[in-house]
């Protein structure tokens, strides 16, 4: 590293450009990073929050299943409750409506679950639990009344800050959740099943005529998830390729304008693997620099934009994309170091520089 | 010392070869200013090509401290210039981004294994070749900061500072004006004899022959001893 420390001394308008290229890039990707984690937690925080190891949904007939759709009838539910290694199968009912507080009306997702593992729960048949998102939409409290449809819940606790297809969550007593899905016009079935245990999923499932998934690979039966976060990954992944090829092609021709020097310092004795070190860690410096201002600035605007915004800084939003920039950057650079490996020392003598 | 035993190399030329060096044979003795001449395309830079483990020879040795350069792997001979050769080029090849104590401290950080022992005897003997060369008062300077001569002058210095036992200079004073190539040569004859190096010099310009101790003669890729001068 001993050169490379110079050069970056040297030539540090250049490799402040490339830094700063590499901080915007960082930028972009952490903020799109926040941004998916945030509406992918706004959209479904409340399903991987459901209390089984696996999510039993029920297909339609000529569909596969997807939240909006299934629908379990009560034999189903006491089919899985029955399977051998079954311990426990809690039945959620989930719809979205319209709710009425104190302090505004909002736009809520009904979660009917007997559970208080998920974070929000009702303590009776006329009572429901807010989420901490649906409590300030609604602008309520415990002790203050909701309306449903028409009829009125005391709010009996506060819970997490679940969402549900970007609404956020109210939890009510599985009885008074089929109450006012049947008032809405649904069929009162419950929605998904939360099961744990270690039962033959597979044969369960079959048997039932429903699907079991981990609660991960469940999302996928949420059409809009896999719409929005596909679209969202796909632009930092591109984001990704842009980073690497930038730091590649600028290291390419820095490598290709030390060419010369690389030369002399081959014929005065460096070893390949010294200068290749030198050139890796000059990228490394540069890259370490240029990441770290990008994810410090992605985590100052994330703070700022927190409250206004679906975004989530976490190592996640923030740790792993910087570190597959500065992996993708070295992938970059190595490409340039075909000019170090390559070069000819006797070009050195008798050349004139 | 240096020895170019029988040493032939030939470049391919289209279908052909040229015979770059035929069967020339060189001797380097420590503490000698040997003087490589003749005219342009005669073999000469090819004769320090070979030396400097830069090529390998058709046929022959090329004894170096002891080693037979020609057996060596390319890291080897890596290894073997980065040790036992000092190299001044035709132009002084100095790094941009390096001042004159750098370029010099640089030879400590090549690589390779025994890194703390070199480090420690470049490092300790910098500042007394920047003296030695004239050059103490503008150490901290980058090479556009210094005049040709005084550039020459560090790349003199970088080819001495890990102490090599041979020393290979090409055409040092090709772009410098008499008085200063006069300089350079008379520089290079004295380190040359303080330090006891085994020093070969490519030159077409025979202003400054009085500062060889010997000159031999390549003409068609031969070579012969012209002058021999006992000090």
């Amino acid at each position: 590293m001993y050169v490379a420390w110079r050069d970056l001394r040297f030539a540090r308008g250049r490799f402040a450009l490339i830094g700063a290229v590499v901080a915007l890039i960082t930028l972009l990707v952490g903020f799109l990073s926040g941004l998916t984690g945030g509406l992918a937690a706004q959209n479904v925080s409340a399903v991987l929050a459901l209390p089984g190891d696996r999510l039993v949904l029920q297909p339609t007939a000529d569909a596969a299943a997807t939240f909006a759709e299934s629908a379990i009838d009560d034999s189903t539910v006491a089919a899985w409750r029955a399977a051998p290694g079954v311990e426990s199968v809690t039945a959620v009912g989930i719809s979205q409506a319209r709710a009425e507080g104190p302090g505004g009306s909002a736009g809520v997702a009904l979660f009917g679950l007997d559970s208080p593992a998920f974070g929000v729960s009702a303590a009776g048949v006329d009572e429901v639990g807010l989420s901490s998102a649906a409590a300030t939409a609604l602008g309520a409290g415990v002790g203050d009344t909701v309306t449903l449809a028409g009829a009125a819940f005391r709010v009996s606790s506060i819970g997490a800050d679940l969402s549900y297809s970007h609404t956020p969550v109210l939890a009510l007593t599985p009885g008074a959740w089929r109450a006012l899905d049947e008032r809405l016009g649904g069929t009162g079935a419950a929605t998904v099943l939360a099961v744990t245990g270690t039962p033959a999923w597979d044969e369960v499932a079959a048997e039932t005529g429903t699907t079991a998934s981990a609660p991960l690979s469940s999302l996928t039966a949420l059409p809009t998830f896999r719409s929005e976060i596909g679209s969202l990954a796909l632009m930092i992944a591109m984001l990704f390729g842009v980073s690497a090829l930038v730091v590649g092609a600028f290291f390419t021709v820095w490598s290709m304008q030390r060419a010369g020097d690389v030369a002399v310092l081959k014929a005065l004795g460096a070893s390949t693997p010294a200068l290749v070190r030198d050139a890796l860690g000059q990228a490394l410096v540069v890259l370490v620099l240029g990441v770290g201002v990008g994810i410090g600035l992605t985590a100052l605007l994330g703070a700022l934009a927190g409250g206004a915004l679906p975004f989530v800084l976490n190592p996640l939003t923030t740790l792993a994309p910087a570190a597959i920039m500065i992996a993708l950057g070295l992938a970059g650079a190595a490409v340039s170091l075909r000019t170090v490996t390559s070069s000819d020392p006797l070009t050195a003598l008798g050349s004139t520089r | 010392m240096i020895l170019l035993d029988d040493v032939t190399l030939t470049y391919p030329d289209g279908d052909a070869r040229v015979t770059a060096v035929d069967r020339v044979t060189l001797e380097g003795r420590s503490g000698v200013l040997t003087g490589i001449t003749g005219p342009s395309g005669s073999g000469k830079s090819s004769l320090l090509a070979l030396a400097a483990t830069l090529v390998r020879p058709d046929s022959g040795r090329v004894m170096i401290a002891g080693t037979d350069a020609t057996r060596l792997s390319r890291s080897q001979a890596t290894t073997l210039r980065r040790e036992s050769i000092g190299i001044v080029f035709q132009q002084p090849q100095l790094l941009p981004a390096l001042t004159a104590r750098e370029q010099l401290r640089v030879m400590a950080e090549l690589g390779g294994s025994g890194r703390r022992e070199r480090r420690a005897l470049v490092r300790g003997r910098v500042d007394e070749l920047l003296d030695a060369v004239g050059l103490a008062a503008v150490a901290d300077r980058r090479p556009a900061q210094l005049s040709g001569g005084q550039r020459q002058r560090v790349a003199i210095a970088r080819a001495l500072v890990h102490e090599p036992s041979v020393l290979l200079v090409d055409e040092p004073t090709s772009a410098l004006d008499t008085a200063r190539g006069a300089e350079i040569m008379g520089l290079l004859a004295r380190l040359t004899h303080e330090r006891q190096t085994a020093t070969l010099l490519v030159t077409h310009d025979l202003v400054h022959r009085e500062a060889l101790d010997e000159t031999v003669e390549v003409v068609d890729g031969r070579a012969a001893l012209v002058t021999t001068r006992t000090r």
